[in-house]
Formats: C-alpha cells, structure tokens, sequence
C-alpha cells in the first residue's frame, strides 16, 4: 500500500515530506500476549501542513503519534515500517539518538495541560529546560529567552509567571506554557496530541487560533491528533481517518468532508454533533401541555451560594441569584465553562447542598426547608448519572447488584420482585439480560453509561440529572447515547436536567438552555433562540468558539440509525 | 502561618501531655514496683517493717491522684526525680545518655536515607532483567531481618570472622559502624519502598513525557523531574520511622554494649524504675512530636502547591 492517491495533488512538484510514514506497526504486550495496534499505515506531512489524525478510542492514533516521537509505553513496541523526519529513518533508534532530534526536530503539543507541568518547578525554569538541554542557551540567556517565549505564546506578565509554578495557572494558560516549549526550537514537525479536549471551548479556540499563527510564522508542520471531528474540519488540510488501527480513508479534509467514502466515516461524521445541527425533535409532551406554565417541575428561583473559604476570608459566591424553570418532560441544559456554576447548580437542585439563600422547588417539593421526609421523597424523584462511566460504578459489584442497589434503599420490595425490575429496567436501556450477571470491566465505556442510567431509571425516578453523562464517550456511542435518552424520555416523560460543556451536544438534545458565567444567568431561553440569536457577548463567544464551523450542516448525508446497535 | 505553627505547637503539648498521663496510669497500674524490687533483696537484709518504714518515706502508696499532679508539676518545671535504682537525678542519668543515641540515631537514620536512594537509583539505572528485580525485591527482604539477629550476625561476619571492625574496645566512631548498619538496614527499607513506587508513579505521570520530549535523557527525567516529586510522600513517612528508629536503639544498644537511651530503658523495665521511665516516654514523645512538626513545616518548603491555601482557579 502507497500513499493514498487523494494526499497528492497531480501535476505539482511536491516538497520532500517532513514526515513519511511507511508500513508503521505497532502491538503492545500484556498478560494476554501480544496485540497488535496499528496495522502497517502509511501516511506523510508535508512541510507546513497541517494533517488531522481521526479516530474514537482504540484506533491508534496516540501510539501512533507516541511512535513517531519515540515515547511509546513501555510495553508498546514498534514491530515493523519506517518513521522519515526529513528523509531520515528513525524508526531503530535508540532513546539516546531520539533524545537528539526530540525537542529540536519533532516535538509535542500534549494532551492534558493540567498534568504536563512538573508542580514542583517553576514555569521559566521548564520553558528554559528545553534550550538548556540542547545546548542553545544556560543560565540567564535561557531564563530571558523563556520569558520570550512565554510572551509570544500570549501570557499576560511573562516574567512573572516565569516564577509561578504550575498551580499557579489555569489549564489554558498552561497550554500556552507547552505550546511556547514546543516551538522554542522551531522544529519541523509538532504533534499535537489532543491539544484541546482538556479545555473550555472558548480557551480552545484561542489555543487552536495559537499554534495556526505560529505554524504559519515558522512553517512549521503539524500532526494534530483529535477525536473531535469539528476540530479536525476546521483546522487541518488534509484529514487521516484510524479505525482499530488500519487508515480507513486519507485526503484532503474538504474532500472527505464534502464526499466521505468509506462506512466508517460516513457515519463519523453523522454522528459528530459539531458537524451536524440535527433539528431537535419537539419534546412530545411539551407539546401536550403547552401553555400550561404551572407544569414547571423544576423552579429554581433567586439561588445564591456561598463558600467560605475558612479564616478571615471573605468566601467566594459560586452561584449569584440564578433563577430557572423547566417543564415537566423538557429538556433544560446548562452550559458554561469550568467555574461557571453548573455543578454547583445541579447539586442544590439535587438536594446534597444546602442554598445560602433562594427557593428550590422541585415537582413541588420545596428545598428550602426540607424536612427529613421530604428529602427522602426527593431522591426518588431525581437521579443522577455522572461523567465517568468507569469511576462510577464498583468494579467488584456485579450489574445486577449495582443497578438493585437503589431499590434498596427504600421501602422493602421482595427479592423476585427486585430481579423483575431489574431486568426490565436493563432492558429499558437497550443492554441485553446477560449482562447482569458480569463486572464493569467486562463492559466497554457505551454499555457501562448506560448501567449508569439503569440504576438512575430502576427507582421510576420524573427527573435525571446528566452531568455530563456523554462527555467522555465516543462520537457514535454518544450518538447511541443521546438517542437512547431521547426515547426513554419519550417513553417515560422524563425530565432532563442536562449539564455540558459541549455546546454541540447541547444543541442536538436540549429544549431549553440557561448559560452561565461567573455563577450568574447571562442568558436563557429556547435552544434555538439562544443559538441562533445569542444577546449577551458570552453566550455569542461561546458559541462562535464551537469548532465545526467552518463545513455548516452535512446533516443532509447523515445516517440516522443509531439506536439499537451497541458497541 | 504563625497562626498555623501556633496551632500545631500546641497540639504537640497535647500528645505530649496525653503520652504523659497515659504511660504514668499504666506505670502505676503495674503491680510491685521499684521500691520493693530494690529494698527486697536479700543481700539488703532488711525486714519487712524497716521496708515499710521506706516505703512510707518514698510515699510508695500514697494516693494516686496527688501523685500524678505533684509529678506533672515536676515535669514542667523539668524536674525528672530521682532513679531509685541509681539513686542519681534522672535528668542526669538523661543527659549523660542521650547524646550517644542521638548521635546512633542521627547516623543510622541518614544511613537508611542514603541506602534507599542507593537502591532507588540502581533499580531505575540497572535496565530491566533479573538484576532490577533482584534490587527490588531487597526492601522486602531487608524489613524482614530481626535486628537482633542483624547485630549478632554482623558482628559474626566483620568483626570475627573477617576481623575489620573490632567490637572489644573499639574506637569511638569505629564502634559505631556496626551499630548504625544494624539499624539502618529494617529502617531503610519502608524509605526504599515508597521511594520505588513513587519512581514508577512519577514516570507514567504526563509531565515525564513531557520532558522525554524536549530530549531530555532518561538520568536528566530521573534527576531533575521525578527525584523531588517522589521524595514528597517519603518524607510523611519519615516522621513515623523514627518511632521504630527508637525501638531499634533498645535493642541495638543492648546488643552491642552500648551506653544510651536503649540500654537506659533496658535497665529502668527491669528494675521498674518508674520516674526513668516516665521521663524516658516524654522524651521520646517529644522527640517524635518534633520530627513531625518539622516535617510538616518543610513541606510548604520542598512543594510550592501547599503554600498557597487556595491555588488559581483551573
């Protein structure tokens, strides 16, 4: 297998590639024996260019970008194929000859900001670590030249936060710090592994526009790893498609977005929600009782919260007269960036806070004063399902227990009677019964969210709280996701109270949105009024920042079967 | 943060106070005590009505509780009384002892300090191999050895048998080789332990790859990365080793013949010297107390993130 013809332009005389990659495999060993990641791709990157390496989880597109620069896991091996940096093999390196052109050749853009500091070093001193290793710079040169450095990558007070440590800094200003390590010795090739899928939407834009703007000033070019396809459309030039480590498509990413051929991305790029504004469906039994304003199940009024952060401390007000109403079967998201408020929100309306000050009413149980009974009644009306399909169920429980486990907590209900509703509640969720005698880790990340929603749906609850219950899954087992929660709540009249910071998301599945800044309103209102029509500054930043922008609406080739089928 | 030395002083005069009370309500509940254990002895020849003439002398069965408040007043006002065995100030008895254990201690302690860092670099320079596993299975090992045994054993093997390190009338810093590896051998390995897995941690944090990937050596990742962030958590534990650095002086000073606290503590059980005894706990608390405390107080020092209560908002 060559290169795929779509990469090449006919009839121009193309620049030798900064990075070809020929036959790449890559297998892992573990107590099972030996598995085998990506299977023999070819692709390159031509000096400048920015090409996107797509794939969900499990496709190879982080081995294969730790391959190229020579830091896969320890057991992780390269089996066979070639790595070309600028015309050089360097697939059979040794560390110590990588060590050479890491840094000053290829270097990296990381994924996770929060964690790619070292907390116990000051940010110059990582920044100048870089010239100081490669011998272009020691003591105070390279000390100025990281506050050059940091300057350019657009930190305000660069000489100060030389001597801040990384704690110090939030997670985009930290992006900012890696991204400034990665260019300082212009290399020609940057790998960008998930460079934003740790940050708020608006700080991803600004570091998206960032590492755009350099790489046009140094031509340097860059692999940008992502599982987000919205990114990907909007920000490289050529696009690579990974499934279970084989290329299912390469081309020019306005080609593949505009005619995909092969299934798989097909339905990719159906199922992101950045790339596809899909009408909301009208919320059936919004319908039916529309007009009828006391229907509200949820009334959040005047909601002040206030932390105190001990001492002499003046405390910190996390929630500033927020007010909202959802009606009964609706769909209400809440959307904002970290510190905005929303988890904060959610757990006073789901009760496991007290408010400082403002009314909760909750299919008309009042909050404000709960008696002890009252609460009780409460957890059955309203669940949660949390983020993290895999912290929040016990690995050591079997599915039957865990989704029983509510059903005990409340007035007795005999053992069959328990395992009748069990059943029918995994049943409700689409999983088959044969899964209820496994663990958690025998499931993948779709299946053990939806256990999740099981043992939030086993009580009969009215409203679920789902705390950015899709956020860590796969676009096409989002899209299962999101679909299995459209028909329950069709089916059950389920209200949803639906926190995100995927404005995408949030657009596809919500009736109504409230969005919050600074933990006050800024703005609320129906999701199509408030996305077309934004009126405050914040939400239009917000939602310019969605990535995807650039190629409106494929919803025309979408493939709409998603439910049923689980992976 | 005076506000929060202020506070921590004064939960150590807490333990301390409870350390006192407790050992004082158990040293009292035992039964006999040192005056009968002294003045029976035959060779005293004494009646019974003459040693109960003592007793009364020594208030021996007096009431508990005035007791109690007349030895914590003596106590603040640092005076230990008098060793009934020795018949000689307990303050004495401490100061003429307490600087050779402390001097063991100290030593042993900053042996153990440098044996784990010697088994946490090799284990990570060695490669993979046999040779990795055989250095990582030594703490295991090492905390398993008795130190009783270790002492006899290396006397065995250095001073007799090899004969390069006298134990009969050694020099003063000679003598304490052996002494010192005794001790710093079990009290090495916990460090080295935490020390091992901390490496492993660090090494798969993302930072590391971070620094892998601005071309820095695996030594260079090693050294100016993950030594510091895993020689955080070593540090708590530390603090409680030196408890054991303590029970490992009794045993080691009595095995080698050596004047200290440990052979300090041996004589005043056998002979239920009450007041050594007590003095001996509140010392050792105290000395424990302030490992602690100093522990506490470097580690704002050695982790940035802790000096600020509340960091940036990320």
């Amino acid at each position: 297998m060559t290169i795929s013809p779509v990469g090449r332009l006919e009839g121009t005389v193309l620049p030798a590639p900064v990075l070809d990659v020929s036959g790449l495999t890559i297998s892992y060993r573990d107590q099972n024996g030996t598995r085998t990641a990506v299977h023999g791709i070819d692709f390159s990157v031509a000096p400048g260019e920015v090409v996107a390496l797509v794939g969900e989880s499990g496709s190879g597109k982080s081995s294969t970008a730790q391959a190229i620069i020579g830091l896969l896991p320890e057991n992780g091996r390269l089996e066979s194929g070639s790595i070309r940096l600028n015309q050089q093999d360097i697939a059979g390196w040794p560390q110590k000859r990588l060590d050479g052109i890491r840094g000053s050749v290829v270097s990296l853009v990381p994924q996770d900001p929060g964690n790619s500091l070292n907390p116990v070093k000051t940010i110059g001193r990582q920044v100048a670590e870089i010239l100081i290793i490669h011998g272009k710079a020691s003591g105070a040169v390279a000390d100025a030249r990281a506050i050059e450095l940091l300057e350019r990558v657009g930190l305000n007070q660069p000489a100060l936060r030389a001597k801040q440590y990384p704690h110090e800094l939030s997670g985009g200003m930290k992006q900012r710090v890696l991204i400034a390590i990665a260019i300082a010795l212009k290399p020609s090739l940057i790998i960008a592994d998930e460079p934003t899928s740790a940050l708020d939407v608006t700080v991803q834009k600004h570091i998206l526009d960032l590492i755009d703007e350099l790489r046009r000033e140094t031509g340097t070019a860059v692999l940008l790893v992502t599982h987000d396809l919205g990114v990907a459309a909007d920000r490289s030039d050529r696009l690579i498609v990974l499934k279970q480590g084989k290329i299912q498509e390469q081309g020019r990413t306005a080609d593949i977005l505009a005619n995909p051929q092969s299934a798989y991305t097909q339905r990719l790029l159906a199922d992101a929600p950045s790339l596809n504004i899909r009408q909301r469906r009208v919320a059936a039994v919004a319908t039916a009782s529309q007009g009828e304003a006391s229907d509200d199940i949820i009334i959040v009024e005047g909601l002040v919260q206030d932390f105190s952060l001990g001492g002499k401390d003046k405390g910190l007000r996390a929630l500033d007269d927020v007010s909202f109403r959802v009606r009964r079967g609706t769909t209400h998201a809440l959307v904002g960036e970290s510190g905005s408020g929303k988890t904060t929100t959610i757990r006073t309306v789901a009760a496991l806070q007290k408010p400082t000050s403002g009314k909760v009413i909750v299919d008309g149980l009042d909050l404000s004063a709960p008696p002890r009974e009252t609460l009780r009644l409460l957890r059955k009306k309203i669940q949660l399902v949390y983020q993290n399909p895999f912290g929040s169920l016990d690995p050591r429980q079997t599915i039957a227990a865990i989704v029983e486990e509510p059903l005990l907590n409340f007035e007795p209900v005999p053992r069959a009677k328990r395992a009748e509703i069990v059943a029918s509640t995994i049943e409700k969720v689409g999983l088959p019964l044969d899964v209820l005698q496994r663990r958690p880790h025998a499931l993948s990340g779709g299946q053990r969210q939806r256990v999740a929603i099981a043992r939030a749906l086993v009580l009969d609850p009215q409203i679920l709280i789902l705390d950015e219950a899709v956020s860590a899954l796969d676009v096409t087992v989002q899209a299962q996701i999101l679909a299995l929660l459209d028909t329950l709540q069709r089916d059950l009249g389920l209200t949803y109270l639906f926190v995100s910071h995927d404005l995408a998301v949030v657009r596809q599945i919500s009736d109504t949105v409230s969005v919050l800044n600074g933990g006050k309103i800024v703005e609320s209102g129906a999701v199509e009024d408030v996305f077309e029509r934004p009126q405050s500054h914040y939400a239009r930043e917000l939602i310019d920042a969605i990535p995807g922008k650039k190629y409106p609406s494929l919803a025309g080739q979408s493939l709409s079967t998603h439910s049923g089928n689980i992976r | 943060m005076a506000r929060y030395i202020v506070s921590r002083v004064g939960q150590a005069l807490l333990v301390l106070w409870a350390a006192f009370t407790i050992s004082f309500v158990l040293l009292q509940a035992m039964p006999g005590d040192a005056v009968l254990i002294k003045f029976q002895n035959p060779e005293y020849g004494l009646s019974a009505e003459q040693i109960a003439d003592i007793r009364a002398a020594y208030d021996a069965d007096g009431s508990v509780l005035p007791q109690y408040v007349h030895t914590i007043g003596n106590f603040v006002t640092g005076d230990f009384g008098y060793s009934l065995q020795a018949g000689v100030a307990v303050s004495a008895q401490l100061a003429a002892n307490l600087p050779s254990t402390i001097r063991l201690a100290g030593l042993a302690f900053a042996a153990a300090a440098v044996l784990a860092v010697i088994i946490a670099v090799l284990s990570n320079l060695s490669g993979f191999g046999r040779l990795r596993s055989f250095i990582q299975s030594l703490p295991s090992l090492f905390v398993s050895i008795p130190t009783f045994w270790l002492g006899i054993m290396l006397i065995q093997i250095f001073s007799f048998r090899f004969r390069l390190v006298p134990v009969i009338n050694p020099g003063e810093w000679e003598g304490l080789i052996l002494p010192v590896l005794t001790i710093a051998v079990p009290i090495s390995a916990p460090m080295a332990q935490i020390l091992l897995r901390n490496i492993d941690e660090v090494l798969t944090r993302p930072f590391v790859s971070v620094a892998r990937a601005k071309g820095a050596s695996h030594a260079f990742v090693l050294w100016q990365h993950v030594a510091k962030n895993a020689f955080l958590p070593v540090l708590t534990v530390a603090g409680v080793l030196f408890g054991e650095l303590l029970a490992g002086a009794v045993i080691t000073e009595t095995v080698f013949g050596l004047n200290g606290i440990g052979s300090l503590t041996e004589q005043a059980v056998n002979f239920q010297d009450v007041a050594v005894l007590q003095a001996i706990v509140v010392i050792s608390a105290a000395a424990f107390v302030a490992i602690n405390l100093a522990v506490d107080l470097l580690y704002p020092v050695l982790d940035p993130r802790l000096k600020t209560k509340l960091g940036a908002v990320s």
